[in-house]
């Protein structure tokens, strides 16, 4: 791939079609944990690693066994250009959720000081529909393994973007007067809205 | 038809080679943890304030069983669940005392003077590094709730621009003391009961001009029980060992009423009286 390809790849996946404000994924998290920047730091962290994790077992899942186009011989049972592209959205998320209890389990044993800073993030992340968003996108657009895992960290880094840039905001609001009927959620949500408004700025931007 | 048998199968295979991938991990890279520190975590309020200086309540579990860390330094814990840390830990239980927090001031909205309209940032501390709030007195409640927000088990209240300490409510943990600009808050052992809410070193004319509940220093309440107030300057401060009750508050009957017993310092600003 030319060197304009993964510039593309890069900047599409954390402006342009930013995972949060833009592809509207991963809505959960970007209200749940986007109080403090220090919570949404962390967050932003685990997601990046995850992401980049499970965009590359995904991808290496789908190459390898999903779209392979495999011949079966099962006794004598012989299927032929097997396609079973069509479960992925199955097997994303439960290969997924796996990955990250695994990955867990082994963070805890050999880097506690790493587990110590996104381990309660972690499980957040099991099932969370940005990562999972990542995977098919990077299924539907058919890139390779390596393209997949570079998106899948751009996407990631583009999630704590979007975080870092609401929790500020959010840590701002948390000192203003702010009319009663919109205190709280409220304004969090017309905040994200004006904040995926000001992303719109960046389409165009590649095409 | 072939589909679905085709997805049902890879579900299945799918499952069955993770489980047993997760299954093998999590005892092959198993961590070893003493099962007391789950127990004492179960026991422990669940909180999370910080108040015994550890950075959570399962942080500080770990430092009682790891580092033999004090278990009384949790003052929100119940008495009960107390003795049940001690007995698992095989120690002598000890006593505590329990301690709540009080707000020297009561001058709300209606008995503190205004000496301007503070429109900034809703937070006492940039309320006091810009101008020190709304209200004429320079040592109050600037009122804006920093402390209430702070605390995490909802006993501080904001009634008339004053913080409130719900005694009942309060654990001690001790987390609005640092947070309060003027250094209004202070902890005290729950048993006493009556205080002089006030915290203002002003002399007694200027105090009496910002604040219809100041302490104005009059000494009434010195010269009736001598030996259970103490008075410096032009602030009277209720002694730690002194024995009044309320009979005797009454009969002192402090003119401006910055003398006052808990229960109706409490009740008296929260209650129906302050609406307005």
């Amino acid at each position: 791939m030319p060197a304009n390809e993964w510039l593309l790849i890069t900047v599409g996946a954390i402006l342009v079609n930013n995972i949060v404000l833009s592809r509207i994924l991963g809505i959960c998290p970007f209200l749940g944990v986007s109080k403090k920047i220090k919570t949404a730091l962390g967050m932003g962290g685990a997601v990046v690693f995850v992401m980049g994790i499970a965009s590359f077992v995904t991808a290496c899942l789908y190459h390898g066994l999903l779209s392979a186009k495999l011949n079966l011989t099962i006794g004598s049972f012989q299927i032929k250009n097997l396609d079973m592209s069509f479960t992925r959205i199955l097997v994303f998320i439960v290969v997924i959720a796996a990955l990250v209890q695994i990955v867990e389990i082994l963070l805890q044993k050999f880097s506690p000081a790493l587990y110590g800073a996104l381990g309660i993030y972690l499980p957040l992340i099991t099932t969370n529909c940005a990562v999972l968003g990542a995977a098919q996108l990077n299924a539907d657009s058919g890139r390779s393994i390596l393209a997949s895992t570079v998106y899948g960290i751009c996407s990631g880094i583009g999630f704590s973007l979007a975080l870092l840039l609401f929790s500020s905001l959010r840590e701002r609001l948390e000192l203003s007067r702010i009319p009663k009927a919109f205190q709280g959620m409220s304004i969090a949500l017309i905040t994200a809205g004006i904040l995926a408004l000001a992303f719109m700025g960046f389409s165009g931007l590649v095409k | 038809m072939t589909n679905i048998l085709i997805a049902a199968a890879v579900l299945a295979l799918l499952g069955l080679v993770l489980g047993i991938l997760i299954g093998y991990t999590a005892k092959r890279f198993a961590v070893e943890a003493d099962p007391r520190i789950e127990e004492i975590t179960e026991l422990l309020p669940g909180a999370n304030c910080g108040g015994c200086g550890y950075a959570g309540c399962a942080d500080f579990a770990k430092e009682i069983v790891e580092n033999d860390a004090n278990i009384s330094s949790c003052s929100a814990c119940s008495e009960e669940n107390f003795k049940k840390i001690a007995e698992i830990l095989g120690k002598e239980a000890g006593n505590r005392e329990k301690q709540v927090a009080v707000v020297y001031c009561s001058g709300d909205n209606h008995k503190a003077k205004r000496l301007a309209r503070y429109n900034g940032l809703n937070d006492c501390r940039a309320a006091a590094a810009l101008s020190g709030g709304g209200k004429t007195c320079r040592f109050g409640c600037i009122g804006l709730g920093s402390c209430a927000r702070r605390c995490q088990f909802g006993a501080i209240e904001i009634r008339n621009g004053l913080a409130i300490v719900h005694p009942e409510l309060c654990e001690g943990c001790g987390n609005c003391i640092d947070i309060c600009p003027r250094k209004l808050i202070r902890l005290v052992p729950a048993t006493s009961k009556i205080h002089v809410y006030c915290n203002s070193l002003e002399k007694g004319p200027v105090k009496r001009k910002a604040c219809e509940a100041a302490c104005i220093a009059c000494k009434k309440c010195v010269r009736a029980v001598p030996d259970s107030f103490n008075a410096q300057g032009f602030l009277v401060r209720v002694t730690e060992d002194s024995n009044l009750t309320e009979e005797t508050i009454r009969e002192i009957a402090c003119p401006t009423g910055a003398l006052d017993t808990v229960a109706h310092h409490t009740a008296a600003n929260s209650g129906k009286e302050g609406a307005a």
